[in-house]
């Protein structure tokens, strides 16, 4: 009998020990490197679970990050699950009703896959082959700016086939995602000799706005301290030293 | 349930239209198909009467040479014929330098290669079959006319063999126009690969599939009644007697 009661005694004063520092509880994305996976101790690693702790050192609070599959993310946040989303979450009009967003924690670019050294510009466009995914946001960038400048769009289905062909040298660009291109293409072998070229594209009319960390609506306090941490991991380098992590280029865009 | 605005919006799309453009101011979708399949039925079929007089030759080594080309491109699926030379090919640095580069580059190339290759095979077997079938008193009546050999090939064996090759030479024409339904997935933008753009743009997967398929069927049918007049025409002697 008097070991039950042990536990029970221990468990409470688990239980007020937790009240005294507050714990916040981030959900991110089971596997979806590098921005979040799960390593075999269990333990969440990546870009987002490290975003997480740097917000909550700033926030001066615990951390917890637990896994949790995408789609049923959202429902498990209004089960109280959680108090945070951070999941490389695209900020969109339909979950914004569900949810409420942080300012954007990062704005993945979309980037043209080149030769190396390749120089782009307007005049570069005319008689090139570019490769892109069909009815990706990519593709109607492409067609809306670079099509009138002569460039000629293929559509694949899948990223690792523009990849190929760019290879093969039958594209003379591909027009990705800058995680696909950089984690898919340029740290592979086949990657060898190319790399991104101009700029990098985020416009948020075909882009989006970028990640952001969701809360319940009602949290709005807790929305407001997420966004003050965010300013301050940005402003004393400590986002910067995550990004240098996982990227070799800038994801947080302007 | 089925949403028949969509399908008659995008029709145009089919044509060489969509996305404003007017209708035939590109290839895609439907010409593409007609040219893909017009273009290796006619190299197929060149290329398969003097393969069909190899194969039934009585040298054994050109015999077994064409046997083994046409056993290997009909024992393949044409979609794994069509991968091997567009990605495959594309891996070896000697293909990317020498001249057919300049042609294997093409998607376009890529796929008219597979499928005249392929087609080329089954009309081979086909012709072979009917060159081998030749009634043995049509070849007598020719000797005792004292033809030569390749007198009698040009003027009765080929000849016979083309006409009673129809029927089975219809089938191998409905099966490639579905064939070439696989020109998509090498970036071309045939029937199908209009389908599935339209598709990927809509997230509607119901409708265009639907169109495509229709047009598949539509033009199977212009083919099938097309060589129902041919037979009629060339092998009205094969005929069952109507009286």
């Amino acid at each position: 009998m008097k070991k039950p009661l042990l536990t029970l005694g221990a468990l409470l004063c688990a239980l007020t020990a937790t009240a005294h520092a507050e714990t916040l509880r981030f959900a991110t994305d089971a596997s979806y490197p590098p921005f979040s996976q799960q390593g075999p101790d269990g333990k969440m690693t990546g870009f987002d679970p490290d975003i997480a702790q740097a917000l909550c050192a700033a926030m001066k609070v615990t951390c917890e990050v637990v896994p949790q599959d995408f789609d049923g993310i959202i429902p498990a946040l209004h089960a109280k699950k959680f108090d945070a989303i951070i999941a490389s979450m695209n900020i969109t009009e339909d979950r914004k009703k569900a949810v409420n967003f942080s300012d954007k924690y990062y704005n993945m670019p979309s980037r043209l896959l080149a030769k190396n050294d390749t120089a782009i510009n307007e005049a570069w466009f005319k008689g090139k082959k570019i490769g892109v995914l069909r009815s990706s946001i990519q593709e109607k960038y492409a067609r809306d700016h670079w099509v009138k400048l002569g460039a000629k769009l293929v559509s694949y289905g899948k990223a690792p086939e523009s990849f190929l062909d760019l290879k093969a040298s039958r594209l003379d660009a591909s027009f990705v995602d800058a995680a696909v291109g950089d984690t898919d293409f340029l740290k592979t072998p086949n990657g060898k000799g190319f790399a991104f070229a101009g700029p990098a594209y985020n416009e948020a009319k075909y882009f989006g706005e970028g990640a952001g960390i969701a809360v319940r609506k009602v949290d709005v306090a807790l929305l407001e301290r997420i966004n003050k941490a965010l300013k301050q991991v940005r402003a004393d380098g400590s986002y910067d030293k995550i990004q240098k992590k996982y990227f070799s280029f800038d994801i947080y865009g302007k | 349930m089925i949403d028949v605005n969509l399908m008659i919006e995008n029709f145009p799309t089919f044509l060489g239209g969509g996305s404003g453009e007017p209708v035939l101011s590109t290839t895609d979708g439907l010409i593409l198909t007609l040219e893909l399949l017009f273009y290796s039925l006619v190299g197929g079929l060149l290329l398969s009467i003097p393969l069909g007089l190899m194969r039934v030759s009585k040298n054994r080594l050109v015999a077994s040479a064409v046997w083994l080309y046409t056993y290997v491109f009909r024992g393949t699926p044409m979609l794994v014929q069509l991968f091997i030379i567009y990605y495959g090919l594309s891996q070896f640095q000697v293909v990317r330098d020498s001249w057919t580069w300049e042609y294997l580059q093409e998607a376009y190339f890529c796929a008219l290669l597979a499928f005249t290759l392929n087609t080329a095979a089954y009309t081979t077997e086909i012709i072979a079959g009917q060159i081998r079938n030749t009634h043995w008193g049509e070849i007598e009546a020719a000797k005792a006319m004292g033809m030569s050999k390749w007198l009698m090939m040009r003027r009765i064996i080929i000849p016979a063999a083309l006409r009673r090759a129809l029927p089975a030479y219809s089938n191998e024409v409905v099966m490639m126009l579905q064939g070439t339904s696989i020109a998509g997935l090498v970036t071309l933008a045939d029937v199908t690969g209009v389908a599935r753009r339209i598709y990927s743009d809509t997230y509607m997967p119901f409708e265009p599939f639907l169109m495509a398929g229709l047009i598949y069927l539509a033009f199977t049918f212009l083919f099938v009644w097309l060589f129902k007049l041919a037979e009629r025409r060339w092998l009205a002697y094969l005929a069952p007697r109507k009286h």
